[in-house]
């Protein structure tokens, strides 16, 4: 049975299984192939996504959950902590492979939407159940000062 | 008729899937003119604002044939421009890029090598992927060597366009070429300030002859502008908006969706299989047997069962409703907790010589004090944030593949060997790669998905989930350690004898070998560049009970980690400060060649007289990073440095690490400092990415790695049990120091793994005492370091 999701502001039909996590129905059904799969279990964070603002796995999210819920992709998300973080990921080439990517930039966009001037603490604990293989957690530190610094 | 036997090829569409890369093979070498696009008028301001550009036509020339591209068989391989280079008429520059992206930025470094040559403006370059095809040469996106396998001919390639760019104005404007030159973009001229953009050229240019290599003048590197410059990377701009086509990516009309359950063992068997409850799950199509797979390994799939179904979850979940009966195969009894100890019992005993100066044997006999040391290293698994994923899709008997693959043509010969048909009839192209660090060299995956889709007659995309990528990979090998040195009564070193005991990587592709292969021994052992006049190196055999496959940096990981751990043993035993006991080892700055004492000795496919062992520059990033790292400084209790250099894909690279220890064993690390020498570097910036990514990959297998084996099965199955270093458990500060150079380029991507883990280890025993020898420090659970109840004497 058809339900109607709220995603990026623009409201979409989606005919899955009951229980089908929101992760396969964004990239399977609706083809928002941004957010990534990296483990199922909520372990990676590659499949963030901001419910009602909230960082939230997709992969262990069931979509049926979520009618009437404001969801938030990569491909939407907005905003100035959004734009910062978009901007010092840039500059600074943050990404490596990129994989994960989508997953840190929604976890530090709330970050720093929350708290405009996180320290080394708060990063860690807003940023630790993101696995980055490539390891640019150093790079993300960095990046998330320097938008926190742009104001 | 397919639009690709015009010679039109679109540029590859925004989900991976266009039909391909390079638009401009197929058309005769002469024509670089991508693409179908527009004709624009190119209008520049040079100086003069009322100069408009004319527009050439091209047609108005009567041209000699230019004959056969004398750029085929340049250092490197093809040199022919068109086949890495097309320039639309509105000025757009399509570079082709080989080899597989994953994230250390081979599009951005090609794309600076060609477009500097070529003299093109940055800001209109763009990558066309390829696909697999024989005509690129290597494609084998491994061993960190896309840069020093192609430096050469891609500036050779990018200069002899822009040879010809010039040659075109300058037959427009009838001035002799040396009167005209290019820049940016545009060619301008000494008579007047005309100036004709390379857009307007490039179908004028693409009809003139290719110069010979001896004709092209190539820039000195005083005169480049990309190469050496910290240019952005040209995918970090797509992946912040979530627009990027990763293998798991890819959209094809139709597609169906599938995952395999596959035998626990290597080599078990499906005996039987009841498959109603799973095609009971809403959403579940039909499913499929697999062949099942038959030593040796190969990079054939494992067999087993397939879902296929309308979405990957409803793949999953009709998975776990199938009923399998696995059968056992030869593999059944591996414990890998059992075959540890014959790997340390094997590494006790004498084995095969490989590499042998003077009289270890004596010298140790006469020896002041002797030294010994046992190491263990586990398996490990690469997992790439992607884990693997391929599309593939039948057109009758043509068989198309996109996946994360680092080596397209394998993975072409390798499908066209399972399918049976000819490799003509199949394309593959690499879409990006969500890490690869080895794992994605083995198309076993891809097979998988041309296998269903064959079955299915549609479009499949196969996806492992992490359980899968964990439980059924190609592993890096596990590996035992002895060494034994003889010390005089000053101290100094004056036998080294190292044995290593791993099954080798060959077992995979003939499953009788068990001696470790002489590239494997290449990697760290053999090329072990310490002065002691006694030294040998040996192996001991190992028979394989798993896939055993590359793992970024490879056999250099356990082996840097005895020899490099030793070698602070050795300073601690000589009462010696670590850094300066290592730069006694290493002995004077000379050149070293393992095949003058026996060795059979690889150096990474290249020549040692363009490749030298330099001990030279290996003293100096120690020196280096010790001076970086304040190496000598007083540090408060539980704190220490640890140092540690190697020399592997023909980059030396020294690691300083800084650890703080707690009672409990807790392990913070405050600092790294790296000192590189990579010869001849391309982007400083992402090479400092690599540093860091690369330590911090040997640091997290260090602390946290292993995969472990019962009844033939592997025990872990997702992050929980097969642990990764999180950004909280990262050091606080990295510093990269980047020697300049002008030797020929080294390999980045890996070679900053080795020296981490004996770093790490280094540093642990100057903050403890404790000197930990076995792998991994801390392991899957837990916080605190496995520390000994008593110190190491």
């Amino acid at each position: 049975m058809a339900i109607t999701l709220k995603i990026n502001g623009k409201s979409a039909s989606v005919d899955a299984a009951p229980g089908t996590p929101l992760l396969w129905v964004l990239r399977d059904h609706l083809g928002m192939t941004g957010t990534k799969f990296g483990c199922g279990v909520a372990q990676c964070g590659a499949c963030t996504v901001h419910v009602d603002g909230a960082p939230t796995r997709s992969c262990v999210t069931p979509h049926d959950s979520l009618e009437g819920a404001e969801i938030t992709t990569i491909e939407g998300v907005a905003g100035a902590a959004a734009d910062a973080i978009r901007q010092v990921w840039v500059a600074n080439d943050v990404p490596q492979c990129g994989y994960c990517q989508s997953g840190q930039i929604m976890a530090a966009t709330a970050l720093l939407r929350d708290n405009p001037a996180p320290d080394d603490a708060a990063i860690d604990e807003a940023m630790s159940g993101n696995l980055c293989r490539c390891a640019t957690y150093m790079s993300i530190r960095r990046a998330i000062k320097e938008a926190a610094a742009l104001g | 008729m397919l639009m690709r036997d015009l010679g039109i090829i679109p540029a590859p569409k925004a989900d991976g899937t266009g039909d391909g890369p390079s638009p401009f093979v197929n058309l005769s070498r002469r024509a670089f003119v991508g693409g179908a696009g527009l004709f624009v008028l190119g209008v520049t301001l040079a100086g003069c604002s009322s100069y408009v550009e004319p527009v050439i036509d091209a047609d108005a020339f009567k041209l000699p044939d230019p004959g056969a591209s004398p750029l085929t068989g340049v250092k490197g391989g093809d040199a022919t421009p068109s086949l890495w280079i097309a320039i639309d008429k509105d000025g757009a520059v399509k570079i082709t890029c080989h080899r597989s992206e994953m994230g250390q930025q081979t599009w951005t470094a090609m794309a600076q090598i060609v477009a500097d040559e070529l003299e093109a403006d940055w800001d209109k370059v763009a990558i066309v992927q390829a696909e697999g095809h024989e005509r690129y040469g290597d494609q084998n996106t491994d061993g960190s060597r896309s840069v020093r396998f192609n430096f050469h001919r891609l500036r050779v390639a990018g200069a002899a366009m822009r040879h010809m760019l010039v040659a075109a104005a300058a037959l427009y404007w009838k001035l002799p070429r040396d009167q005209c030159s290019a820049k940016g973009g545009l060619v301008s001229n000494t008579k007047n300030d005309e100036t004709l953009s390379y857009g307007n050229l490039a179908e004028l240019a693409g009809r003139l002859a290719i110069p010979a290599e001896a004709d092209i003048r190539l820039k000195t590197p005083k005169e480049w502008r990309y190469i050496r410059e910290e240019i952005p990377s040209l995918t970090v701009p797509r992946i912040v908006k979530g627009d990027s086509t990763f293998g798991i990516d890819v959209k094809r009309p139709g597609m169906v969706y599938a995952v395999v359950a596959r035998p626990p063992q290597l080599f078990g068997r499906v005996g039987s299989v009841d498959d109603a409850k799973a095609l009971a799950v809403p959403g579940v199509l039909s499913t499929m047997r697999l062949p099942d797979a038959k030593p040796p390994a190969l990079f054939q799939p494992l067999g087993g069962v397939a879902v296929v179904a309308r979405d990957t979850w409803a793949a999953i979940e009709g998975r776990r409703e199938l009923e399998i009966a696995w059968q056992d195969g030869p593999n059944a009894g591996y414990d890998s907790e059992a075959y540890a100890k014959q790997l340390q019992a094997t590494a006790k005993r004498s084995g095969k010589v490989r590499r042998s100066r003077g009289d270890v044997s004596a010298a140790l006999a006469s020896a002041s004090k002797r030294v010994t040391a046992e190491y263990y290293a586990p398996h490990l698994n690469q997992s790439p944030m992607e884990p693997p994923s391929a599309t593939a899709e039948w057109d009758g008997d043509r068989l198309e593949c996109w996946a994360c693959v680092q080596d397209p043509q394998n993975t072409r010969d390798t499908l066209a060997e399972a399918l049976g048909i000819p490799k003509e009839n199949i394309k593959v192209t690499p879409t990006w790669l969500g890490g690869a660090f080895g794992r994605k060299s083995k198309p076993d995956f891809v097979i998988e998905a041309a296998l269903i889709a064959r079955e299915v007659g549609k479009p499949v995309k196969v996806t492992w989930t992490r359980e899968d990528d964990i439980r059924h990979g190609f592993y890096h090998s596990v590996s035992a350690q002895y060494c034994e040195a003889g010390l005089d009564a000053d101290g100094t070193c004056t036998a080294w004898l190292h044995r290593t005991v791993f099954p080798p990587i060959s077992s995979t592709f003939d499953n009788t070998v068990a001696e470790p292969s002489d590239g494997e021994m290449s990697m760290g052992a053999t090329d072990v560049p310490f002065a002691a006049p006694n030294l040998r190196v040996e192996s001991g055999d190992a028979k394989g009970h798993m896939r055993i496959g590359w793992l970024r940096s490879v056999a250099n990981i356990y082996h840097a980690f005895a020899v490099q751990s030793f070698a602070a043993e050795l300073a601690h035993a000589a009462g010696r400060d670590q850094k300066d006991y290592l730069l006694e080892l290493i002995g004077p700055p000379r050149t070293i060649d393992p095949e003058a004492e026996g060795a059979t000795y690889g150096n990474y496919g290249a020549e040692l007289s363009e490749y030298p062992i330099d001990t030279g520059r290996l003293r100096n990033v120690v020196e280096k990073a010790a001076a970086m790292a304040e190496w000598g400084r007083k540090l408060p209790a539980g704190r220490g440095l640890g140092i540690a250099v190697h020399r592997s894909f023909l980059t030396y690279i020294a690691t300083v690490i800084e650890v703080a220890v707690g009672k409990d064993g807790t392990l913070r690390i405050p600092g790294v400092w790296l000192a590189v020498d990579a010869g001849t570097v391309i982007n400083p910036r992402h090479v400092r990415a690599q540093m860091e990514g690369g330590t911090i990959y040997g640091l997290s297998n260090a602390l946290y790695g292993a995969i472990t084996a019962k009844d033939g099965a592997v025990v872990q199955d997702n992050f929980p049990s097969w642990r990764l270093m999180r950004m909280g458990e990262a050091p606080r500060d990295f510093k990269v120091e980047i020697i300049a150079s002008d030797a020929p380029p080294g390999g980045v991507g890996e070679p900053a793994t080795p020296p981490a883990a004996p770093a790490l280890a280094n540093a642990i025993f100057a903050a403890t005492g404790h000197r930990l020898r076995t792998l991994p420090l801390i392991g899957a659970e837990g916080d605190t370091l496995k520390l000994p109840a008593t110190k190491t004497v």
